[in-house]
């Protein structure tokens, strides 16, 4: 769940008039623009208010994360639910995912949809390393992202352990929103702006930092305020 | 399926055509199945389907079940089907285990009923039992040069410790 | 058709078979001694990532020219390991497990392990729960009849089916939500019956799906029944006889479309089928369109069969009485000391089901789904093994397929609705 949205680019105040007098001052720059008049600064804040400066980068990340072809890469059930978000009611296309394209040279994201049995790593590591740069891997499903309900002989434990992945999506099978979900924050990743993980949104420790005590006398009672900790450092932080 | 009564007269027929080839019967649930000594799998299997009047002639499933430490170890289980009296048979076979690494042996089916290919194949793969006279018998399921045969009783289930902090011990500081 | 290019472009070297994954150079086979000539074979591994294999399905096929020679199937690509899990964990546990198997057909899935179990413990379901169960089975044929049609079409080159059929299937999964809380995997069969009553809205969302989908089912037939393109595919094309199809083991839509009228909701009813008047769709030569025909008509069947359920839904408990088996209604926890012990043994460690073997045999939208369970007096079961019918139909992809087209090969795999989940359990 989002704690704080981020507005992807500012909106530009020629979209938003405040008042009579302003639109009365834009359409008369407007006259003076087409009659060739506007010149120096009000030139320059005319163009301003129209014409989107970036830089080269963020351009391309702007651009790359709004046309992410996945590859056709489906493995067990969230399969299913992964077409059934291409479908009409959840429709990826409007995100970008136009197509699933099926040679992996051709797409520049892996859903790894379903669980990765240990006679199929191989071949999603050969399929991986066929694509070109960028890509990007989505582990989709409890069973891609940590192996699952399956804890036995036959179920890799997590896709991680074999190919980098970017966004795991819990849920079994997630269901098309969510897919859509660690689509989308993908794409901010992408963009430069990735969303918090709770560590730091929350400024907060873990149970598992927590299990690893901080020697006996830097404990201090938990008075009921917020703690306010940074990560664990190297004795393994605690309540102060 | 045939009433327990028809199962002690179905296995009072084998033995008469095939000595000791039943050892027992069992009857439970609605369900009648005949335990065989696993050597004599073609002939009542063979029997069972080609005699008028019993004609079970489609192999619904072929599977395995490890009884350790039970004795004898693999029950090789037929479902038979006979279509005609909607009626279903269970046969056992009970193969023990030979021992010091050596894997147990039974005759293949595949000729009376050719769909127990990849039903053996599956069970080969999994519990190591050798059907003879198989046209291609080698791993299904699991990667063809696997080792060992996972469904066995004494086959660890395998994966990792969850992530949970009492397993901390095991996997400390994963975060990092 | 874009099969074959896809094929080469799949990453596997097409070499005789050396460097291929797990597989043995191709032996000499009867099927290749009529080849002309043996330089002019080619294999081709239809790898496991592939577009048309609905699944991780692998395929290592000997062409000559476009002709189909040798076709030999390598599963094992999505094997979970769920026999095995099954065994570590309790029964209660076990029904998710047994779920996601054949990941298409889960309601069966879980019926047929539900089934076994009760049988092992002869524990009788109330009558509203059978009738339960056999709205969401039937509605779980639909829905995987569906799929199977959005996903042969896609297979096909009917791309626009894909997006009707998945509009339907969202309908049906609105209603799974409905009452299970979960689109796929829903769990909501338990032993004893379902877990939990239908809302008070399903009745009418179901009605209103019920009212509308044969309109739909007319539409999709008016594309695909007369459809030049759609006949000359499929006619004639994967026929395999039906003494052949008994043979391989094969059942379900694909034996019916070859003539053996074999369902066993009909020949041996479980639950409340014997209650309901329906059809069994036969089809009589065997190909590609009789299958097509025989699933669009089982979905019509099947509509109908939910609606006479829903009309003679009776009352009552939706769920079996017993408590060493069945979980206590948890208003009965606040003030019932009995019903607090049930449900704290049922659910730390389980129900102990009395030492015994069954096998349950239900109809699955793919054939017969079978299930047999070992039960040694404890709370985990000792084996559970699933027939999935997509393992055993896959034995007569050969058949179909040799000296067949490969595009003829990718309509016979869709045709045979393959679901690995099932096939690699």
């Amino acid at each position: 769940m989002e704690v704080e949205r981020r507005k992807l680019r500012q909106l530009s105040p020629v979209d938003q008039p405040r008042s009579p007098d302003e639109l009365r001052v834009r359409q008369l720059r407007a006259r003076d623009l087409l009659r060739d008049e506007l010149a120096g600064q009000d030139l320059e804040r005319h163009v301003e208010e129209r014409v989107l400066t970036t830089t080269l980068e963020r351009a391309q990340n702007w651009a790359r994360s709004n046309a992410m072809w996945p590859a056709t890469f489906g493995l067990a059930c969230c399969a299913i639910e992964m077409m059934s978000m291409v479908g009409a009611r959840y429709d990826t296309a409007r995100y970008g995912a136009e197509v699933f394209r099926a040679s992996p040279r051709q797409a520049d994201m892996l859903i790894l949809s379903g669980r990765v049995a240990i006679k199929m790593a191989p071949v999603i590591r050969r399929i991986y390393d066929q694509m070109l740069e960028p890509k990007w891997v989505l582990a989709m499903g409890a069973c891609s992202s940590s192996g699952g309900m399956f804890a036995n002989y036959a179920v890799v434990q997590g896709a991680d352990k074999f190919v980098p992945v970017d966004i795991h999506i819990p849920g079994c099978p997630p269901r098309p929103e969510a897919l859509m979900h660690g689509i989308l924050k993908l794409q901010r990743q992408i963009q430069g702006q990735p969303d918090l993980g709770w560590r730091q949104r929350y400024n907060a420790i873990g149970t598992e930092e927590w299990s690893r005590r901080p020697p006996a006398g830097e404990l201090t009672p938990h008075t009921g305020d917020a703690p306010s900790v940074g990560p664990p450092g190297p004795n393994g932080g605690g309540l102060r | 399926m045939p009433d327990a009564p028809g199962l002690e007269l179905i296995a009072q027929e084998l033995n008469e055509g095939f000595e000791g080839a039943v050892t027992s019967t069992y009857f439970e649930h609605g369900q009648g199945a005949l335990v065989i000594d696993p050597e004599r799998v073609l002939d009542v299997l063979g029997w069972l389907r080609d005699t008028p009047g019993q004609e079970y002639r489609f192999l619904s499933s072929l599977h395995c079940a490890d009884y350790m430490p039970g004795e004898p170890r693999f029950g090789v289980h037929y479902e038979l089907l006979c279509m005609q009296r909607v009626e279903r048979l269970g046969v056992k076979a009970a193969v023990p285990d030979p021992g010091d690494g050596e894997l147990p042996q039974v005759d293949s089916c595949t000729n009376l009923f050719p769909t127990a290919e990849f039903h053996e194949r599956e069970v080969y793969d999994f519990f190591g039992i050798v059907f003879r006279g198989h046209p291609d018998l080698r791993r299904i399921l699991m990667p063809e040069d696997y080792e060992g045969w996972p469904l066995r009783r004494d086959f660890p289930i395998g994966g990792e410790p969850v992530l949970f902090t009492h397993n901390e011990v095991e996997t400390p500081g994963w975060w990092e | 058709m874009s099969a074959s290019e896809s094929a080469v472009g799949s990453g596997q070297s097409a070499d005789q078979g050396s460097d291929l994954i797990g597989a043995a150079p191709v032996e000499r086979t009867d099927a290749l001694e009529g080849a002309d000539r043996e330089e002019e074979l080619f294999t081709v591994n239809m790898g496991p990532h592939h577009p048309a294999t609905h699944g991780v399905l692998r395929l290592v096929v000997t062409l000559e020219g476009e002709v189909v020679k040798e076709l030999r199937p390598i599963v094992g690509y999505v094997h979970t390991g769920i026999e095995k899990s099954c065994e570590d964990n309790s029964y209660w546990k076990v029904i998710p497990f047994v779920e996601r198997m054949d990941y298409l057909s889960y309601f069966f899935n879980m019926e047929a392990f539900c089934g076994v179990v009760e049988r092992l413990i002869d524990l009788e379901i109330p009558d509203r729960a059978k009738y339960l169960r056999v709205i969401h089975l039937e509605l779980n044929r639909i829905h995987s009849h569906l799929v199977w049609m959005a996903t042969t079409c896609i297979d096909l080159g009917a791309i626009s089916m894909f997006w009707y059929g998945f509009r339907e299937r969202d309908k049906v999964l609105d209603l799974f939500e409905m009452s299970a809380g979960q689109r796929m995997h829903t769990r909501y069969f338990q032993v004893g019956g379902v877990f939990e009553d239908i809302p008070r809205g399903f009745e009418a969302k179901l009605r209103s799906f019920l009212a509308e989908m044969p309109s739909r089912l007319d539409q999709y037939e008016a594309i695909l029944d007369r459809n030049e393109i759609f006949l000359r595919r499929t006619k004639n094309v994967g026929i395999v006889s039906r003494e052949r199809m008994l043979e391989l083991g094969i059942t379900g839509p694909l034996l019916r479309a070859a003539g053996e009228p074999w369902d066993l909701r009909r020949v041996s009813p479980s639950l409340a089928y014997g209650d309901f008047d329906f059809n069994i769709p036969i089809g009589t030569v065997g190909d590609g369109y009789d299958r097509y025909r025989v699933r669009m008509q089982e979905i019509r069947e099947s509509l109908r069969i939910v609606e006479q359920a829903l009309d003679g839904l009776p009352e009552g408990p939706h769920i079996a009485d017993e408590r060493k088996f069945v979980l206590p209604p948890r208003d009965e926890l606040a003030t019932s000391m009995e019903a607090l012990i049930h449900h704290f043994k049922l659910v730390t460690e389980g129900y102990r089901v009395p030492p015994g073997e069954a096998y349950y045999a239900i109809e699955s939208p793919r054939g017969e789904l079978g299930c047999f369970v070992v039960a040694d007096g404890s709370a985990k079961p000792a084996r559970v093994h699933i027939r999935d019918p997509s393992f055993v139909n896959l034995q007569s992809l050969r058949e179909m397929s040799l000296d067949g087209y490969v595009a003829d090969l990718i309509q016979n795999v869709a045709m045979l609705d393959p679901i690995l989940g099932g096939i690699d359990r």
